[in-house]
């Protein structure tokens, strides 16, 4: 027998991750950047959230895009033709971002392109309401999406990624006339978890609601005090 | 499963410990806490890591799992409760939304078991 050593980390599970997620904020910083990791579900609504968030700000505000994509670049071809850069990450399995991928979409962004002329860099992560929300990959804000054909009860079955939101957007809404669904009774669990997080209920289609989320868009970028 | 992607990020972690000491230590046990309102399940953990810790540094190192329940706080009753998860978090008394939590969002290495191969010392502790 060999004698046992006892070593108290008390760290995060996540540390490395962690660690990593914050030497990208600190990149993002240095360049006055505001990073926003958009999460949810696959097919909530992510992309088209984006494509028209790109239009509606461009160019009042330079964006980039670091999409995550489980193995296709579909989604980076869709949002390359509003004509901001637009990096893919492959994820390969993973069901989610970590800060290494991320940091390696930062890399081909600086590479590819002038990053301090830039304001605002998006993140889409991969379609999931499990991991995601553990894995920070240097953000300044999250923000989740759930179509409201996913149903009520989702932020119940789902709490994390709802508690860790600092904005929820309630997309397709104007599906909502088809539906059984109560859009009040979706905020009221979103609020058991997460009392005080901004909703903006939001259709891409009618454009319903959206000039509220480009005011919170705007606002975050205002306090980070980086562009207009 | 999202484990997976957990007991990577985790054995990233205890790389970076591992890689760190100034002799390379043969780890037998990592002590977690994991919290019941995270994304992590405990079984499927324990799963995930016997296997992808073969042929590494931790081959054959065991993890121990503490488990926590998820207590919030309501302000307004000043008392703790604990929510039922996927049901209500909201306090069962004044329907206040969960704001603190006091328990539950633990994912945490508390401490490791380990030995140092060179040293000759015959000793059991713990």
């Amino acid at each position: 027998m060999h004698q046992t050593f006892d070593a108290a980390l008390e760290i995060n599970l996540l540390h490395a991750n962690q660690d990593g997620a914050d030497h990208n904020r600190a990149h993002f910083e240095e360049w006055g950047i505001v990073c926003v990791n958009l999460m949810s579900s696959p097919g909530a609504g992510k992309t088209q959230l984006l494509e028209r968030t790109l239009q509606a700000l461009n160019p009042e505000c330079k964006m980039a895009v670091i999409e995550g994509d489980m193995t296709t670049e579909l989604d980076a071809e869709r949002l390359r033709q509003y004509g901001v850069p637009v990096i893919a990450i492959n994820t390969g399995r993973a069901c989610h971002l970590d800060s290494k991928m991320v940091a390696g979409g930062i890399h081909s962004l600086s590479h590819e392109h002038d990053p301090a002329s830039l304001d605002l860099v998006w993140v889409e992560n991969v379609g999931n309401l499990v991991c995601p929300a553990e894995f920070e990959v240097g953000e300044h804000a999250k923000v989740a999406l759930l179509s409201v054909t996913e149903g009520e009860d989702k932020p119940l079955k789902y709490p994390i990624m709802f508690r860790e939101a600092d904005c929820l957007i309630i997309t397709k809404t104007d599906l909502t006339p088809y539906l059984e669904i109560d859009l009040e009774r979706i905020k009221a669990n979103v609020r058991q978890v997460n009392p005080q997080v901004p909703i903006f209920a939001v259709s891409t289609k009618t454009l319903e609601g959206f000039e509220g989320w480009l005011q919170w868009v705007r606002q975050l970028i205002v306090q980070k005090g980086v562009c207009v | 499963m999202h484990e997976t992607d957990m007991t990577r990020a985790l054995i990233l972690t205890l790389q970076d410990w591992w890689e760190s000491q100034p002799e390379p230590p043969t780890i037998s046990k990592v002590h977690l806490t994991v919290g019941n309102f995270t994304c992590v399940e405990p079984a499927s953990l324990q799963f995930a890591f016997t296997v992808q810790t073969q042929n590494t540094f931790l081959a054959g190192a065991e993890l121990v799992i503490r488990e926590t329940p998820l207590i919030a706080f309501c302000h307004p009753c000043q008392k703790e409760y604990k929510p039922d998860i996927g049901v209500q978090y909201a306090c069962p008394d004044c329907q206040s939304p969960m704001e603190d939590i006091r328990s539950g969002r633990e994912l945490k290495i508390n401490r490791l078991e380990y030995a140092l191969l060179g040293q000759p010392q015959i000793q059991e502790t713990l």
